[in-house]
């Protein structure tokens, strides 16, 4: 186990970036808002339904926060050059949707491996290939944990609703910059599209993480050797560290070194420094926990659809409790685990043919029943099939 | 026999350190480019350039580089330097040349990685007049994985995956970039080394995209498979096959499988750049609502450790 992050100092948001106040806004914008509010001042996108909004958003709202935005030629294009404007000081961010997601994931790959702090939300739609563009699903849970080649850990937030998309979005680009990494945020066509209240607080209430640049000198900086925490202080551009930095397997000092020793310590550090600080990362929302003998797990517009389904269960006497997950990745594993030996079982809808829940079906190890509810895509879930999934949890 | 003194030796400064090796990472020598490859050639021509540009300062330049014999461009090069994935290094560079307008970013890849798979991010960058030099090293095939056909392959040239000669015709760089909106366009062999030198120095000093093809000999790949003899025996082609002509009309640039190699620089004017373009149009319609993108936060060390001598 390492050592906790290291008490990073977080400053209030740029005011001239935060539209204070109560407004009405569809998750798309809300997490545009969300992006401004957390400084970002440079977005390179591609139109894709049903992420297009946030570009569309963040292209209008830019020029008058000095900010840029840069429609790019491709995904490819996109992912890479919030990589290059992060690298340049820039807080970045790109949103895209399923066949764009597919082609940012070598990309995001290189976000891992260069440890750039950099912000892609997925405003989820049905797929394979071309699918449901204009109707929800949550099917690429799995492709963000696994999507890119190689070993590596990743960091996804799920909102349920367009004050979450605000809120996250912000969470989003803290965690990048405290963990050195591109974060994921897993919206999905409903939370996107879904207009309600989004309240946006006082600019000093929002607390950014500003980066963390190294404090050694050109001559003693090593651009990967990381502090206490797992993580490398970055160095500034332009200011003669000269750095070098690569995707091939590197050393402390970022050059290429390609052997067994040093792929196993820097797979080894880019998984733990996220492992490791699984407890800081993870966030839920829960209800009914204390005397619960059926959790229901979701993520993402699933946690809304399901409350129906629990308070129906809960009047008839089932202990159920409901625990949405804010964070999917890194999956709150050993809670999970400690639960399974205490509940009777877990009831899981996702909108996918089961994708999640086979990690809780991984933690629960057969201490409790693990019930899928899947779902193809294109609605949402029947709370009628997922109270009927509760019922059978509790037999 | 006279009495006189013997004649006093001139004794010059012993030379202790390479000219260059402020800007080349000496530690991570030698490099991986093969005997009389022409990649270290046009390395030492942009380590050189700069050296005779003073008005850029080596702090303030980004190298990017793709994937290849030409991609590791970046792991040599002694600047703030990025080593990216297989056609990206465009669009990277981008990303980095908006956020940091002070930096002088320059691509340094070659012909597979810039003109195939990152053949889109090519014509936009250069039809957004993006600000960055793009330094494309053509050896005609792709070297690193083993000599398989390039879009510059010449057609009936030998390579691995046309083991009987390339059917396919290849691109014609110079009129490809120009016909994108590129503002500077340029092309030199490896043998043209003081005017691939004063190209690069003039690239240094101009805004927008800037395209220099530099044709570079493969000896063990492309010269191999075709029977094209050594390094030497290239440089030796060059020599007797190039021809310059500044004024040459871009679509007869083709090059032909043993043909003649037309260079020079072929275009150079002043157009304004996505940021220009970007930063005008918005002012136009916000007027005094407009706020031009600034420079993010960052600590400023080099103001303070200038004189420090920086480890080699």
């Amino acid at each position: 186990m390492t050592g906790k992050i290291k008490q990073i100092k977080t400053v209030p948001a740029d005011p001239r970036g935060v539209l204070t106040g109560s407004h009405y806004l569809d998750g798309d914008h809300a997490a545009a808002e969300g992006c401004i509010a957390a400084g970002s001042r440079f977005f390179a996108g591609y139109p894709i339904t049903p992420a297009t909004e946030i570009a569309e958003r963040v292209s209008a709202r830019f020029p008058r926060i000095g900010g840029i935005f840069v429609q790019m030629e491709d995904e490819l294009a996109s992912m890479n050059a919030i990589l290059g404007a992060s690298w340049g000081g820039a807080k970045a961010m790109t949103c895209t949707s399923g066949p764009g997601f597919s082609l940012m994931m070598e990309n995001f790959g290189l976000g891992i491996m260069l440890e750039t702090p950099c912000v892609l939300a997925n405003v989820q739609r049905g797929g394979p290939s071309t699918g449901l563009p204009t109707l929800v699903a949550q099917s690429d849970m799995m492709q963000a944990r696994w999507g890119s080649h190689g070993d590596y850990e990743v960091i996804a937030l799920v909102p349920d609703s367009p004050q979450e998309c605000f809120d996250l979005t912000i969470t989003a680009f803290n965690y990048s910059e405290l963990y050195r990494m591109p974060i994921l945020i897993m919206m999905d066509e409903c939370v996107g599209h879904m207009t309600e209240r989004v309240i946006i607080p006082e600019a000093d209430k929002i607390r950014i993480v500003p980066r963390r640049y190294t404090t050694e000198s050109p001559s003693t900086y090593l651009p990967y050797k990381a502090d206490d925490d797992l993580i490398p202080p970055m160095p500034p551009v332009g200011e003669g560290y000269r750095f070098h930095v690569t995707g091939l397997t590197h050393d402390e000092k970022g050059y290429p070194v390609m052997n067994a020793a040093t792929q196993k310590k820097l797979v080894s550090r880019l998984i733990n420094k996220v492992k490791d600080h699984a407890e800081e990362i993870i966030i839920t929302d829960e209800k009914y926990m204390d005397d619960a003998e059926i959790v229901l797990l979701s993520y993402g517009i699933t946690g809304r659809v399901a409350i129906p389904a629990i308070e129906k269960a809960r009047e008839e006497g089932l202990k159920v409790g409901s625990m949405r997950l804010k964070t999917v990745w890194p999956f709150p594993e050993k809670r999970i685990r400690e639960m399974s030996k205490h509940i009777k079982g877990f009831v899981f809808p996702e909108l996918n043919m089961g994708q999640v829940v086979l990690e809780a079906e991984r933690c629960a190890c057969g201490n409790c029943k693990v019930v899928r509810v899947p779902h193809a895509g294109g609605w949402v879930h029947d709370p009628e099939v997922i109270y009927d999934a509760i019922k059978e949890a509790a037999k | 026999m006279s009495e006189e003194a013997p004649p006093k030796i001139m004794r010059r400064k012993p030379v202790t350190d390479h000219p260059m090796s402020d800007l080349l990472r000496i530690d991570r020598f030698p490099h991986v480019w093969c005997p009389t490859c022409g990649l270290g050639t046009v390395v030492n021509c942009l380590g050189t350039s700069i050296l005779k540009t003073p008005e850029v300062d080596p702090n303030h330049i980004a190298v990017v580089s793709g994937i290849g014999c030409a991609g590791r461009g970046a792991g040599y090069l002694r600047f703030d330097s990025f080593h990216t994935t297989h056609g990206r290094a465009l669009p990277f560079a981008t990303g980095l040349s908006l956020s940091r307008p002070d930096m002088k970013v320059i691509v340094f890849s070659g012909d597979g990685d810039i003109v195939s798979i990152g053949g889109n991010h090519l014509i936009h960058a250069a039809r957004r007049n993006m600000d960055m030099v793009v330094i494309c090293v053509n050896n005609f095939i792709y070297a690193m994985t083993g000599g398989q056909t390039a879009p510059t392959t010449p057609t009936h040239a030998r390579s691995s995956t046309s083991p009987f000669g390339n059917s396919d015709p290849p691109f014609n760089l110079p009129y490809l970039a120009a016909s994108c909106g590129a503002t500077y366009v340029a092309r030199w062999t490896a043998l043209h080394v003081r005017r691939l030198q004063k190209s690069i120095s003039e690239v240094l000093k101009k805004k927008g995209f800037s395209f220099i093809e530099v044709i570079s000999p493969c000896p063990t790949l492309y010269a191999r498979l075709n029977n094209l003899g050594t390094g030497l025996d290239l440089m030796r082609f060059y020599h007797d096959n190039s021809e310059i002509n500044n004024d040459a009309d871009l679509k007869s640039l083709d090059i032909n499988f043993k043909g003649k190699i037309i260079c020079g620089k072929f275009v150079d004017l002043d157009s304004p750049t996505y940021r220009d373009r970007y930063d005008e149009e918005n002012e136009h319609i916000l007027g005094d609502k407009f706020i031009p993108y600034d420079l993010p936060d960052f600590p400023h060390i080099s103001s303070n450790s200038d004189k420090e001598k920086i480890e080699k």
